[in-house]
């Protein structure tokens, strides 16, 4: 009688030491998303009252109150709509045309060894060049227009994608692809059965990266070469002292670069979870 | 039964980088015949995994040549040292691995792979990914995946070397078994003597490189047709365990 009593402390015991783990950890997670709200709440309101109070001029800085303001105006003329979508549409082709392109041309080296000895020194200093250098010579060559800005999109991203999956691709298990061999296939079997399904997890990282470097790209062909975008907006907006319109614009920003690379997240996510 | 499966004439094989030239195999013949089961061994680095490229087709000889039974061409199957299974695949579908390169699967196959996973006591692991499965388990996945291919001639290179020691002692003999029971015709390269005179019929013994045969002892154990492991307390066991002893440590003295 004596001795269940204890066992069944000890067992309430040891069920609240894991609840208390598992509190403690709750805690601290709460934790840090209260503090993480409490400093974008507080550089907010300390922009929006040092403006109020003089301490920065909002002409230059501008303020929550007014980009909210700016914000609500640019839904109803509707030119938020077409600004961020231009901008996301021309962010999306040249984020999968740099992934189908780096993909093919990846295959292609790992194919063939040669060719990927001529070209290496080729992509290494294309891959280290500012790609912003190269935005006026697609004006020259392609006009001002989505053409163009898609390009440099893809300009920005493409080198170092190439060189990433590359080297994935080669980092394959040389004894799996002897396996293939064993088995009767040839190199292209060696490709679909091994090296294209074990470098998935380095395909996703590289778009990961992608999607970030194609934003880039598109925002500086905006920069120098649209009439439309949020690149455009920024640009104009610096011209024209129209701060509220630069700054909405960046918070714009902000919102779809997190967005598309959360939905990579997903996509990696997904993928792991069935593999 | 004597009819030979294999024949090795004179090969011989180097291997070529910028510092120069390593001759890894020196005139090496020898016959196999149906239903054989031969072991090779010797000294480690010596040129044993060599051999068995060149005899499966993925090397070619620099000279000599390899002569293969009608029967047996196009059948060769080759055990590597790891399992290799693909760890984005099931185990019925790393079985079925080859079959799906050849475009040969069929009913029939499909059947003889549930067959043998039967056999080897995998079908409850059908459906698993290769990480759940013990490394015993999974060199018997990856020698179902070799079996599928419904073999004239398996090749094994050191299969069981990856594996730990009791895991090694049972797959090995496991192993060993169900290839004496088929009544297939093997090749098998160890450096682990007890285990070629447990499961051959005759250990071939390369030297050092450029390796050269250097001796073909048959092994007749009167246990012999109980289980591998039962062949380690053979009388006669010690007996080739310390002449294949002499002939390898002779190898390593010449350093």
């Amino acid at each position: 009688m004596n001795r269940k009593s204890t066992n069944s402390t000890l067992k309430g015991e040891a069920l609240t030491a894991q609840q208390l783990y598992i509190k403690k950890h709750h805690k601290h997670h709460h934790f840090v998303t209260i503090l993480r709200l409490l400093v974008l709440v507080l550089f907010l309101a300390i922009w929006e009252f040092s403006g109020r109070l003089g301490l920065i001029d909002t002409f230059f800085f501008s303020s929550p109150c007014m980009v909210v303001t700016f914000f609500i105006e640019m839904l109803r003329d509707g030119s938020f709509f077409t600004h961020t979508g231009i901008t996301l549409l021309e962010t999306l082709i040249s984020f999968l045309l740099i992934t189908i392109i780096s993909i093919l041309s990846a295959t292609l080296l790992w194919h063939s060894k040669t060719l990927s000895e001529i070209i290496e020194p080729f992509l290494v200093v294309l891959n280290s060049l500012p790609k912003s250098a190269l935005a006026p010579l697609f004006i020259v060559w392609l006009g001002t227009g989505i053409n163009t800005i898609i390009v440099a999109g893809i300009s920005v991203a493409i080198f170092g994608s190439v060189i990433n999956l590359y080297t994935g691709f080669k980092s394959v298990d040389s004894e799996k692809l002897k396996l293939i061999q064993t088995l009767g296939g040839n190199r292209f079997d060696a490709f679909l059965k091994v090296v294209l399904p074990s470098s998935i997890p380095t395909i996703l990282s590289n778009m990961k990266v992608n999607i970030g470097l194609a934003l880039v790209g598109v925002i500086i062909g905006e920069f120098l070469a649209a009439r439309r975008g949020l690149g455009y907006l920024i640009i104009y907006g610096s011209q024209v002292f129209q701060l509220n319109m630069v700054i909405t614009s960046i918070i714009i920003l902000c919102v779809i670069a997190m967005g598309l690379y959360q939905c990579i997240q997903w996509t990696e996510h997904y993928y792991k979870k069935r593999a | 039964m004597n009819q030979p499966v294999l024949e090795c004439k004179n090969i011989c094989f180097s291997y070529h980088n910028l510092k120069g030239e390593t001759k890894a195999l020196t005139n090496i013949s020898f016959q196999v015949n149906r239903g054989e089961f031969l072991a090779i061994v010797g000294p480690s680095g010596c040129g044993k995994s060599t051999l068995l490229s060149i005899i499966a087709g993925l090397l070619k000889p620099e000279s000599g040549e390899v002569l293969l039974n009608e029967k047996e061409q196009g059948h060769i199957g080759y055990m590597l040292q790891q399992d290799h299974l693909l760890e984005w695949r099931t185990i019925w579908k790393n079985i079925l691995l080859g079959p799906e390169i050849n475009k040969t699967l069929t009913r029939e196959k499909e059947a003889l792979a549930g067959k043998l996973l039967e056999d080897y006591g995998l079908s409850k692991f059908k459906d698993k990914k290769p990480s759940e499965l013990s490394g015993g388990m999974k060199q018997r996945a990856a020698l179902i995946r070799t079996m599928v291919m419904e073999p004239g001639l398996l090749l094994l290179d050191e299969p069981f070397s990856a594996l730990d020691y009791q895991t090694r002692l049972s797959v090995s003999a496991d192993i060993g078994k169900i290839i004496r029971a088929s009544g297939i015709t093997a090749i098998l390269i160890t450096h682990d003597l007890s285990e070629a005179i447990s499961l051959s019929d005759r250990v071939l013994v390369l030297s050092k490189r450029p390796a050269r045969i250097k001796n073909s002892i048959p092994i007749q154990l009167t246990l012999k047709d109980s289980s591998p492991l039962a062949a380690r307390n053979a009388p006669e066991f010690q007996d080739i365990f310390n002449l294949l002893w002499k002939e390898i440590s002779d190898e390593y003295r010449g350093d």
